[in-house]
């Protein structure tokens, strides 16, 4: 399996996530947004930062980036996009995810570990966590409150697009389980064709018990297992 | 030619940091602040002298770039 992870300026996860890929035994390449062409790949992310400094609104100068030319192309032709917390506001901000990220309503920025429940366990990032639905994810971010009117969140519950929810411990989906004020407690979302997953907490910080604990391991197992 | 765009929360958006600045001004003694609501302003400038073109350039600027259509408005101001 190939990757190509976009570099952005101001991205700062770009490094962490290229080491879950290689961990995995994906072949990755870093791709600098200013390139016309992205190299043959299976996925591409969408890492998370600062890009541009959140100049604008989050992600959005980053949207209008050279390479993202092509990366709407792969994911027009079905190809896997994964975007993580800056790279999933980019994904709003490209229109290739429905909705919008506003900042946390309680205005600060967080970075905690959070429990996630997986929703959908059918998409190919997500297969593996059918055996473990409930996880435990960091989130790093301040604009985080994900944003959907009554008619979206109706598509998005009806077609089964939400890929994960905050919840406590138990499971339990609640307005106190709920970190940033997101609609539904939705933490990440795909698109109708399931190949794009724009998600706010960072399974690439969770893919070694050094680093307390694997359930980021178990997204980029699925990716192999579905390629 | 001269141009300026307000960019804003749509009324039904959320504005927490509008809310802030209100409750802090009503903190301040102002009492009689209704509400706020905060935005952002750009001032630019165009090699266009006309009119109507600028106004379409304007237009075209602020909802492919400087406005998330989905949560905000726009004014435009010819100067």
């Amino acid at each position: 399996m190939k990757s190509s992870v976009i570099v952005f300026p101001g991205s700062n996860c770009d490094r962490d996530v290229a080491v879950a890929l290689e961990k995995f035994q994906i072949k990755n390449q870093m791709v600098w947004h200013d390139e016309s062409n992205l190299p043959k790949s299976d996925l591409v992310v969408l890492p998370g930062g600062f890009s541009y400094g959140d100049y604008l609104r989050t992600g959005c100068i980053a949207s209008k980036s050279r390479i993202i030319n092509d990366v709407l192309k792969h994911a027009n032709r079905g190809g896997l996009v994964l975007g993580i917390c800056n790279g999933f506001q980019i994904l709003i901000e490209t229109g290739l995810l429905p909705g919008v990220l506003l900042r946390n309503k309680k205005l600060r920025f967080l970075s905690k570990n959070v429990f996630l429940k997986v929703i959908n366990v059918n998409s190919k990032f997500c297969l593996n966590y059918n055996k473990k639905n409930i996880i435990k994810l960091p989130i790093a971010h301040n604009e985080g409150n994900y944003f959907a009117n009554n008619a979206l969140l109706k598509k998005l519950e009806d077609r089964n697009l939400i890929a994960f929810k905050y919840c406590n411990e138990k499971g339990d989906i609640n307005n106190t389980s709920n970190p940033n004020g997101s609609s539904n407690n939705i933490a990440g979302i795909l698109n109708n064709g399931k190949n794009i997953l724009g998600m706010m907490p960072h399974p690439e910080r969770l893919i070694d018990p050094l680093l307390s604990g694997e359930d980021g391991s178990i997204m980029f197992e699925s990716l192999l297992k579905s390629h | 030619m001269k141009i300026s765009a307000t960019v804003t929360l749509k009324k039904e958006v959320l504005d927490p940091q509008g809310k802030v600045v209100g409750q802090t001004l009503k903190n301040m003694g102002y009492k009689n602040i209704v509400n706020v609501r905060q935005g952002k302003y750009f001032d630019i400038e165009l090699d266009e002298t006309d009119k109507e073109k600028a106004k379409k350039i304007a237009e075209e600027i602020c909802k492919k770039l400087l406005t998330n259509i989905v949560i905000e408005d726009y004014t435009i101001n010819l100067k």
